[in-house]
Formats: structure tokens, C-alpha cells, sequence
């Protein structure tokens, strides 16, 4: 049995089953593993989530737009984007110096596996290679972290919004009346209102083919397998398996994001091997689920409430205390008050 | 003191936000905040009004409460994305959603107005109308407060932070709001209660925000500067005035009717400008990014107010 601050925030071991699913009648809980260490950029993840969600082509910069970042047009997750390819171009530190085989072909940009030893010339990726003008590439697929403790769902007025028995979060477009709440609730700023429609949108997690037993369709295009799908258990144990693996071959930068269940917000059923800070990445560096303070927020709007109505009885019942205290600006006369 | 929020380059994504503001226009959703606490806090104005035998007063307050209550769902349905929908919020309850609350609160507060005013101003079905008078003055205060968590309970870092203030100060607006109303509306000899209300709702709206600036940290910076920091200078300016009338104005009709309308204007310019903050803290990310680094950063357990 779940306690009732648990529901709200902090480590949930069965989310499904929190949920109302029976237990045991369940699947077992789906994600994403993002290993953004063999990412390449390549997009084929945003372009399958388009054509199988039939997600329209608006993205936040509008059709056709150029952002002037690196080459990312798409810019950030929204109503028209459930994939979202951040690529980030930051000037190489020697510190981070060292080389390591990520298990990619070669992709670097001319010149920028000079010296770098056969077979290790995907080591950019994780790492700075080159000299002055040396440039870490950083290439990330975003998406919705599907959050054990989901602030959209929470705060969702008509129960548009979903737990699957997948265990992911999902919008029910016949229900949702464009509300908003859930927009400014998500702490990753996933979950948009796509104006033209009045509705909100976000990933699913390809709920469709997953009832078909099929896996999303952006882990299926994926040519590296930075996209990968499978019970968020399993995958946890493969990307802790992931980290170790980078950092005995010296890539110490690499470190797991939203993989831990005890997190701000229960630890995320899509997660991240990322290899630099968070915010690098456009992800809040320690997003917490709003609601956990709910129990809060309520107990100051009931107080507040009760002090609303000690004011209104003190308005009718305070006339000698108020005016006295007041009396010099009244010059002495009070008026409507009764003696 | 806390400096201004500032990030280096690579500390946030292209300097694009994290959060997304909540696509709310402000006339609509600011406009609601101070209509529904003009109503809720007016619902209470007119009862009390009532039970001392003010009936000017009780007519005045009770065209606030069904005024505000009216025009405010108005402006709730005007926002929603698909209007024709805005059914949909009475289709459940939740109590993990201030709006899902708030949507329970306001459609029976709004019914029980309604029939409480039009009684009013009959004079017909007395009881009836007493009675709707007295339910809608026990859901007028969660009407005029629940608005905090509304606000709070979403990740805009200048709204969230100040969870614990906002409901005492969205109590104190509404106050002065409706006890301005009351000073503009009702007769002379009746309204030393909507003076009450209006002095003791501004001290504590003014309070409070101060209280909130100090208290919350760097994400309190919105409310100082910018849009943000402009409205609620403003408040400032008109809540002063009112106060400054109320208090020089002796049984000037004329006083009162200024006062009464410079309190209503500090309390619509205290919610615009409580909203534009919440929406700057947005859309800047160091709002986001520094205040989770410093927590992160901090021995104390998650959660922990960033140092300020």
C-alpha cells in the first residue's frame, strides 16, 4: 500500500499498479534507454515519430526556419516535435582529452580525428580530441521522460491525461479541452498546446504499437541503437552496465540522467546516458514533481481561506478596535458605525 | 541579497528556456485571479452585510460576487483551448489538480450567486436567497485562495517557490478588492465593514508579497523587475492611494468612491503582475537551472530552499 506523500513524489516501485492496474495482470513498465554516447545526429528518430504518429510539420521555429543552432531546426520538444535531436557544439577542454572506442564508425568532422588511433575515431563523441579550435560535438535525442511522479497527469482537470498499463503517460486527444495546466506543470518543458488545434500533445510512446506488441517507432529507426525500448527495469541495468563501460575506458564524463528511482520525480520511465551537465543538454539539472509540496500548498490555501473569513467577521465585528486604531485620520467621527 | 540571475554560456541549451510557460493569455487567467477573489471575498462582504442589516451593502457585494463569478468563467471558458469542451472539467475530481478543486468550487459558487443576488434584488424568495447567500459565503474564502495553488503547483520556478505565501496574499487581494467594490457601490452610512475589509486585505496582500520576495530566493527575482516588478510597483502606488484616502476621506462619498476604485485597480494590477513574473521565471532558464544546481549542490536533503 502506497501512502498518500508517495503517491505524490518519491521512489514507486510498482507506478502501474499505483495506477489502478491490477497487480500482476500488468506488462511490466516500458521506456527508453537514450545513449546519447553512439548518437549521430542523424534525425531518423524525429522523422519516424512524425510519419507514424502523423505528427504535423510546424516545429517552434515554424516551417522551413533556420535556427542558427548547430543543426538543430527543430529546436526544442513540443506539440509538433515528440523527438527532439539537440546538437551542441562546445569548444573542446583539455581536460576532457582522452580517447575511447564508443563502438561507432568514424563520423568526425574533417580534420578531427587527427591522431586518433584506428578504430577510435567515433571518440569525439564523448570526448575532445584536437587541438585549438578543437570542437566537442554533443548529440542528444530528447523526448517525454514518461516520470513515475508525471506533474502533467497530476494536474490534468479532465483526466485527458493517462497512466497505460505500460506504465507510460499519455493524452486522450477525445477528452483533453486545452486547458494548459499541464504545460507550465511539466519540469522539462515537454508538453505543449499546439494553438491551431487547441489541444495538447506530447509522445506517447507509440502507445498504439505497443499494444501490438511492436516496439516505438523512433527505437525502431534508430541505425545506432542510441534509441533503445524495453522493460525500464531492465533497461536501468543495462545503462548502469553502459556507464561503467565508458568510464573503465576513461570516458569519465558519461553519467546516467532521470535513471534513478529516488530522484525529484520518482526517477523517469525514458532516461539518458548523457556526457556532460544536463542544462548543456536543455534538461533542468534536478527537475522536481511539483505536487510533492501539494499537501503544503493546500494546507497554506486553507489557512489562508480561514484568515479570509477572520477578516470578513472582523470587518463587521471589530468596529471599535479598527476605527479606534485608526481614529486620528478619521478626525475623531467614524462613519457607519454604530454605537 | 540576491544578485541578478545570470548564466554562462553552455549552462543552458542555446539560451532557450527549459520550462514552457503555460499558454495562458494574461487577461483571461490574471483577469480570473482577480475576478474570483473580487467574487469569493465579496460573497462573505455581503452575507456579513446581511446578518448586520446593510442592505445596500449586501445588494452591492452580492452584484461583486455574481459579477466576478459570471464574468471570470467567462474568461476560464474563453481560455481553454477547445471552449466547447469546458464540460470536461466537471468530469472528474481531482484533488491533485487546483483546477479540477477550483472548477468544484467556482460552478456552485457561481449557481448559489446567482440565485443569492437575483433574490436580492427582488426581494422575492428571501429564504431561499439567504440560504444560497450563506452557501456561497462558505465557498467564497477556498474561491478566493484555492487561485495560490492554482499558480503554485506547476514548475514556473517565481510561482512554485512561493507556495507557502500566495495563498495569504490572494486572500488579502481579495479583500481589498471586494471591500472596494463595497466603498464604491454601497451607500455612505453602510460601508465602515468594506472600508474594514479593504484596509486589512491590503495590509496583507502588501505584506506578504514583501514577505515572498525575501523569503523565496533568487526565483523571487521577477517580482521585482521587469513587467513583473512594474504591475506590482504599481500595486504599490494604487494601494497606497486607496489607503491614503480611506483614511483622510472622512464621510466623503467621493473619497470613498476613489478609494474603492483604487483598491479594485491595486488588486487587478497585484495579480497581472504576480502572472507576468511567473511567466519571465519561465522563460528564462537560469530561473530553472541555478536554483536545482545550488539544491543539488547543498548537503541538505532534495529539497532544500536554495540559499537567498
Amino acid at each position: 500500500m502506497t501512502s498518500l506523500q508517495q503517491r505524490l513524489s518519491g521512489r514507486l516501485d510498482d507506478v502501474t499498479g499505483d495506477a489502478g492496474y491490477e497487480a500482476g495482470e500488468h506488462p511490466p513498465r516500458m521506456g527508453f534507454f537514450t545513449d546519447t554516447s553512439v548518437c549521430i545526429g542523424c534525425k531518423a528518430c524525429e522523422v519516424a515519430c512524425k510519419e507514424w504518429n502523423d505528427v504535423p510539420q510546424q516545429g517552434s521555429a515554424g516551417i522551413g526556419a533556420m535556427s542558427a543552432m548547430s543543426y538543430d531546426n527543430t529546436q526544442a520538444l513540443g506539440a509538433d516535435s515528440w523527438r527532439h535531436v539537440a546538437f551542441v557544439e562546445k569548444p573542446a577542454k583539455p581536460t576532457f582529452a582522452t580517447t575511447a572506442d564508443l563502438g561507432l564508425p568514424g563520423m568526425g568532422p574533417p580534420g578531427f580525428s587527427d591522431g586518433v588511433p584506428a578504430g577510435d575515431e567515433g571518440a569525439d563523441q564523448g570526448t575532445a580530441s584536437g587541438e585549438d579550435g578543437g570542437v566537442r560535438w554533443l548529440m542528444s535525442s530528447d523526448v517525454c521522460k514518461h516520470c513515475t511522479h508525471a506533474a502533467c497527469l497530476d494536474v490534468c482537470p479532465t483526466g485527458s491525461l493517462f497512466r497505460t498499463e505500460f506504465g507510460t503517460v499519455v493524452v486522450q486527444p477525445d477528452i483533453c479541452n486545452g486547458c494548459g495546466y499541464c504545460v507550465p506543470a511539466c519540469p522539462y518543458g515537454v508538453i505543449e498546446r499546439r494553438e491551431e488545434d487547441g489541444r495538447v500533445f506530447k509522445c506517447t510512446l507509440c502507445y498504439d504499437r505497443l499494444k501490438d506488441g511492436q516496439q516505438p517507432a523512433c527505437a525502431q529507426a534508430c541505425p545506432t541503437e542510441s534509441i533503445q525500448y524495453g522493460e525500464v527495469s531492465e533497461l536501468r541495468e543495462r545503462a548502469r552496465l553502459r556507464v561503467a563501460e565508458l568510464h573503465d575506458k576513461g570516458v569519465d564524463v558519461a553519467r546516467l540522467y532521470g535513471a534513478d528511482p529516488d530522484d525529484g520525480v520518482g526517477g523517469d520511465g525514458a532516461f539518458f546516458l548523457l556526457l556532460d551537465e544536463p542544462e548543456v543538454y536543455g534538461l533542468p539539472p534536478d527537475p522536481v514533481v511539483t505536487t510533492r509540496d501539494l499537501g503544503t500548498m493546500w494546507k497554506h490555501v486553507g489557512s489562508a481561506a480561514v484568515a479570509l473569513v477572520g477578516l470578513g467577521v472582523a470587518s463587521f465585528t471589530s468596529r471599535r478596535l479598527v476605527p479606534r486604531l485608526l481614529s486620528t485620520g478619521f478626525g475623531g467621527r467614524l462613519p457607519g458605525a454604530r454605537r | 541579497m540576491v544578485g541578478r540571475a545570470e548564466l554562462q554560456p553552455y549552462d543552458s541549451y542555446y539560451g532557450r528556456p527549459i520550462l514552457k510557460p503555460p499558454p495562458w493569455e494574461a487577461r483571461d487567467i490574471a483577469g480570473y485571479l482577480f475576478l474570483g477573489g473580487l467574487a469569493g471575498a465579496s460573497a462573505l462582504l455581503a452575507e456579513g452585510a446581511a446578518l448586520t442589516g446593510r442592505p445596500g451593502l449586501a445588494r452591492a457585494a452580492r452584484a461583486g460576487a455574481v459579477g466576478g463569478a459570471g464574468l471570470g468563467t467567462v474568461a476560464l471558458i474563453h481560455d481553454l483551448g477547445r471552449p466547447e469542451r469546458f464540460v470536461n472539467m466537471l468530469r472528474v475530481f481531482k484533488p491533485t489538480s487546483p483546477m479540477s478543486v477550483g472548477s468544484f468550487v467556482l460552478a456552485p459558487f457561481t449557481g448559489l450567486s446567482v440565485v443569492a443576488a437575483l433574490s436580492s434584488a427582488t426581494g422575492r424568495l428571501p429564504r431561499i436567497g439567504r440560504a444560497a447567500g450563506v452557501g456561497a459565503a462558505a465557498l467564497g474564502a477556498p474561491l478566493a485562495t484555492y487561485t495560490a495553488a492554482l499558480l503554485s503547483d506547476t514548475a514556473v520556478p517565481a510561482w512554485h517557490d512561493g507556495h507557502r505565501h500566495m495563498p495569504y496574499t490572494f486572500a488579502g487581494s481579495a479583500a481589498s478588492a471586494a471591500g472596494g467594490w463595497g466603498m464604491l457601490l454601497a451607500p455612505r452610512a453602510e460601508n465602515a465593514p468594506a472600508r474594514a475589509m479593504a484596509l486589512g486585505g491590503t495590509a496583507l496582500e502588501a505584506v506578504t508579497v514583501e514577505l515572498m520576495k525575501k523569503r523565496i530566493g533568487m526565483t523571487a527575482e521577477p517580482y521585482s523587475r521587469g513587467r513583473g516588478g512594474t504591475l506590482l510597483q504599481g500595486a504599490r502606488v494604487a494601494n497606497g492611494t486607496a489607503v491614503a484616502l480611506s483614511l483622510v476621506g472622512g464621510r466623503s462619498r467621493v473619497a470613498a468612491a476613489l478609494a474603492g476604485t483604487a483598491y479594485l485597480m491595486g488588486s487587478v494590477l497585484t495579480r497581472f503582475g504576480i502572472f507576468a513574473a511567473g511567466i519571465d521565471s519561465a522563460k528564462d532558464p537560469a530561473y530553472t537551472v541555478s536554483p536545482q544546481r545550488d539544491r543539488q549542490r547543498s548537503t541538505d536533503p532534495i529539497g532544500a530552499p536554495a540559499a537567498g
